[in-house]
């Protein structure tokens, strides 16, 4: 997440390749950081694009803002990297202004469909958009940027399911877009990067942090140091965070984890307890802290259901792109959390290329790479970076250890780790797909987005794609008229 | 937060006049522009929804629509995703039972 990242990228280029026929349309879903970088890159060089956003502002996660009607005077109280926002808000209503893209905002993307049609391979983008998210919309396009960006993983441990506990990302969301919190003392638990800046926003907007706990030790920092020392911008963005949340006296915990939120209908307290070398908890050194919010996380998981019903190919949890950020599916490209996380900066950088090569393609062109110099470069800085920090938060080892057999797995369906366990150790069941048929974790409304990582922690399996065929709850009435709609243009 | 620094403080936020919307048939005042969640954060609810096996309460978990822990009955209508819905004036916001549908009687809104 670096400062100097992306102000490289030009976006004054010439309309090259435009040509005499009809421009080729761009459909980019998703308007954080990557899809932003996309659109804007595209437009510019001569797409027609459609900007296609389930908020009703752009800026994705990263740059959630404020509702208008807040009437926020300085929504960078809450942010990083605003002068990067800036641009891309700018650059964003100038294309707007100009006709070169269209936003369509609050519109749900449930589903990609591929047509191929006698020469060209085209796209229709069906949506849901509407307060009760029940109209249906469809977007046709030459081709498609998906940029659906990521969410968040939390692993299970007693109480999590209490009101109170949210997802550290959560917890950030609702701050940045609804200015709330949600109580007044907070415990930051988890591992990952995300942390810090959570603990930080809720401490300066007024929350008491009465404790960031992380998982991971300072040896883990110490064994990559030589790797993380390439990245001294990145360093100092983490260690700013850590300067004010000391500022704020917030107390760090390294190498700790909580083992149990309590509370009557609500959570009242978290029990942190130290971890050995081998992320185990060490005997005694529980401690019980009062709270009435627990925000936390272990990282993210990228978005990947559009790609998967396209039929994209994923590598581990992230879709597959190569260097032009092309999936290997024709007209697909991919760019941010999606194809693996990594950061704004690192989502800045390959929607960029995403759209300067989506563009040229379109064209009929082989692009030329030299074109996207800048940002392939920081592409790779930001890889590099975020293999370093995979290797420092890398979940703890043992956490399932933790999970009582009580302990509810799967929120939706409300399955305790018993079934789970029953299901591996006495029916034989080897893969998450069979603990789901056994025991219904996974198959409620998250359509197993939350117990995912946990039901294969727990089954002793890999993580697999879930090839979930919608990407949103469709209502049956969309689906029946679906054939009858015709596109938005 | 009496007297504490508040979200609002640290933006400086000016927002329009706030309105008024119900939960569970009691007053809670919404500043415009606020999801159905941080409505009930603002007026100090943090579970709006029991779970169909159990009972258990629930409200926000990961807060950008994806976990569904957040459902709530909004104007008669189960299963809204609070963080995503926003709050308009005049809204009847109820907290949802089970599947939401015992309280309309059939199974419309869905």
């Amino acid at each position: 997440m670096s400062r100097h990242a992306h102000d490289a990228y030009d976006t004054h280029e010439s309309h090259e390749g435009v040509g005499g026929g009809a421009r080729r349309s761009l459909a980019v879903i998703g308007a954080g950081p990557a899809g932003l970088a996309a659109a804007l890159a595209a437009a510019v060089r001569g797409s027609r694009v459609t900007l296609i956003d389930a908020g009703a502002q752009a800026g994705g996660q990263f740059y959630r803002q404020p509702a208008e009607e807040l009437g926020a005077r300085r929504p960078q109280a809450l942010h990083h990297q605003w002068r990067t926002w800036e641009r891309l808000r700018d650059g964003l209503a100038t294309q707007i202004a100009t006709g070169r893209v269209t936003h369509l905002t609050d519109h749900h993307v449930w589903c990609v469909e591929r047509l191929d049609l006698d020469e060209a391979t085209g796209f229709l983008v069906h949506a849901l958009h509407g307060p009760a998210q029940e109209e249906p919309s469809v977007v046709r396009a030459d081709a498609v940027v998906l940029a659906t960006g990521a969410y968040e993983k939390v692993l299970p441990f007693p109480g999590w399911t209490l009101p109170g506990v949210i997802t550290a990302g959560g917890a950030q969301a609702m701050l940045k877009g609804g200015l709330v919190l949600q109580g007044r003392t907070a415990v930051v638990a988890g591992t990952g990067p995300l942390l810090l800046p959570v603990a930080a926003g809720l401490a300066s907007a007024g929350a008491e942090v009465a404790a960031l706990v992380e998982s991971a030790g300072v040896h883990h920092v110490a064994r990559h140091a030589r790797a993380l020392s390439a990245h001294p911008d990145k360093l100092v963005e983490g260690a700013g965070y850590v300067a004010e949340l000391m500022r704020r006296r917030v107390p760090l915990k390294a190498r700790h984890a909580i083992v149990e939120a309590q509370g009557d209908g609500a959570l009242e307290a978290v029990t942190v307890a130290a971890l050995d070398r081998d992320g185990r908890v060490t005997p005694g050194s529980e401690q019980v802290i009062r709270c009435d919010t627990l925000a936390v996380g272990h990282g993210l998981l990228p978005h990947t259901d559009l790609a998967e019903t396209l039929g994209c190919r994923l590598e581990g949890p992230a879709v597959a792109v190569d260097d032009e950020q092309r999936t290997d599916v024709h007209g697909v490209w991919a760019a941010g959390e999606a194809t693996g996380v990594g950061g704004a900066a690192l989502s800045l950088a390959e929607g960029h290329i995403a759209g300067c090569s989506a563009t040229a393609r379109l064209a009929g062109r082989e692009p030329d790479p030299r074109a996207w110099n800048a940002a392939a470069k920081s592409r790779a800085r930001g890889r590099d970076f975020i293999a370093s920090l995979d290797a420092v938060f890398a979940p703890r080892a043992h956490w399932a250890e933790q999970v009582t057999d009580a302990t509810v797995v799967c929120r939706c369906e409300e399955v305790p780790a018993s079934a789970i366990r029953e299901a591996v150790g006495e029916l034989g069941a080897t893969d998450a797909r069979t603990v789901k048929l056994l025991t219904r974790a996974g198959m409620g409304w998250c359509q197993g987005r939350m117990c995912g990582p946990a039901v294969a922690g727990l089954t002793g399996c890999e993580p697999r794609p879930s090839r979930r065929p919608f990407a949103r709850p469709v209502p049956l009435g969309v689906l029946a008229r679906a054939g009858e709609d015709l596109p938005d243009e | 937060m009496n007297g504490k620094r508040t979200p609002l403080d640290l933006v400086r936020a000016e927002p329009g006049p706030a309105y008024t919307a119900t939960f569970d048939g009691a007053q809670i005042a919404v500043l415009p522009g606020q999801t159905v969640a941080a409505a009930l954060w603002s007026a100090g609810v943090t579970a709006w929804r029991t779970t169909r096996g159990t009972g258990e309460p629930r409200g926000v978990f990961c807060g950008i629509g994806v976990c569904f822990d957040c459902l709530v009955t909004v104007n008669g209508r189960p299963n809204q995703r609070a963080c995503l819905i926003r709050a308009e004036p005049g809204d009847d916001i109820r907290t949802q039972h089970g599947t939401g549908h015992d309280e309309t009687g059939e199974g419309e809104g869905r």
